[in-house]
């Protein structure tokens, strides 16, 4: 079973390849791997418990461990008990574990 | 005693234009603080991060003078990774892409920063236990 780190920076109301990245991550859990979505920056604008349907609470559903980088929440104002089902806020520290570990990453 | 890492990173971004220069910068700061052997690949407009003709200004607008502005210089955010990196038993070794720096007259760099090409990223990533590539949209 690989380890997959899809970090996803952009703002899934600007950019519709956003759905690539989910369709990418699905798949690969899909196929039995072991895969991670990181929103970062912008991006945590779509993990919002409010914000119209992005995916994300689909993407946990379908076995995809979603996180949010805190601090990019924190700068939005977003507070942790806001987020969709299935998101959990997490340090960027996570990012450079994964990396020290292996997991094959792309940053979208 | 947690094992070092070696890690490369490939930046692309021109200072003070994209968020994504942001969070490379705390992902190397992180990588540095716990001691790893960090590369960093500089392309294209990234090459302008560590040039050190960077100056600080003021803001008339605000009304504020150099020393309140404060005004953040990515120079010395990357004077103070390699530093880090160095205090904490590591190494940052930043290259800048030669091409990239000449089309840009950035040859002015930091102490620390050298100049290569795309194939220093090559044996960088080879090297390394991992590379992430934070690429321009």
């Amino acid at each position: 079973m690989a380890s997959y780190l899809l970090i996803e920076s952009r703002d899934p109301f600007e950019s519709a390849d956003v759905a690539f990245c989910h369709d990418l991550a699905r798949h690969l859990a899909a196929a039995g791997n072991r895969v991670t979505v990181f929103v970062v920056q912008n991006g945590v604008l779509g993990v919002r418990a409010g914000a119209r349907e992005p995916g994300y609470a689909e993407l946990a559903r379908a076995g995809v461990e979603v996180l949010a980088d805190d601090f990019s929440l924190r700068e939005r104002g977003i507070s942790a008990d806001r987020l969709a089902p299935g998101v959990t806020p997490s340090p960027l520290d996570l990012v450079i574990d994964r990396l020290a570990d292996g997991a094959k990453a792309i940053w979208h | 005693m947690a094992e070092k890492k070696t890690l490369t990173f490939a930046l692309m971004d021109a200072p003070y234009e994209s968020a994504r220069t942001t969070t490379a910068l705390r992902l190397i700061d992180i990588a540095a603080r716990r001691g790893y052997a960090v590369n960093v690949f500089a392309y294209e407009g990234a090459v302008l991060l560590p040039f050190s003709r960077q100056q600080p200004h003021p803001n008339t607008v605000h009304g504020r003078d150099v020393a309140e502005e404060n005004h953040l210089l990515t120079k010395e955010v990357v004077a103070a990774l390699i530093a880090e990196a160095a205090r904490a038993g590591g190494k940052l070794d930043w290259v800048n892409c030669g091409l990239c720096v000449d089309e840009r007259g950035a040859g002015e760099a930091i102490d620390g920063v050298r100049r290569g090409s795309p194939a220093d990223f090559w044996k960088m990533a080879e090297a390394s236990d991992n590379t992430l590539v934070i690429g321009t949209r």
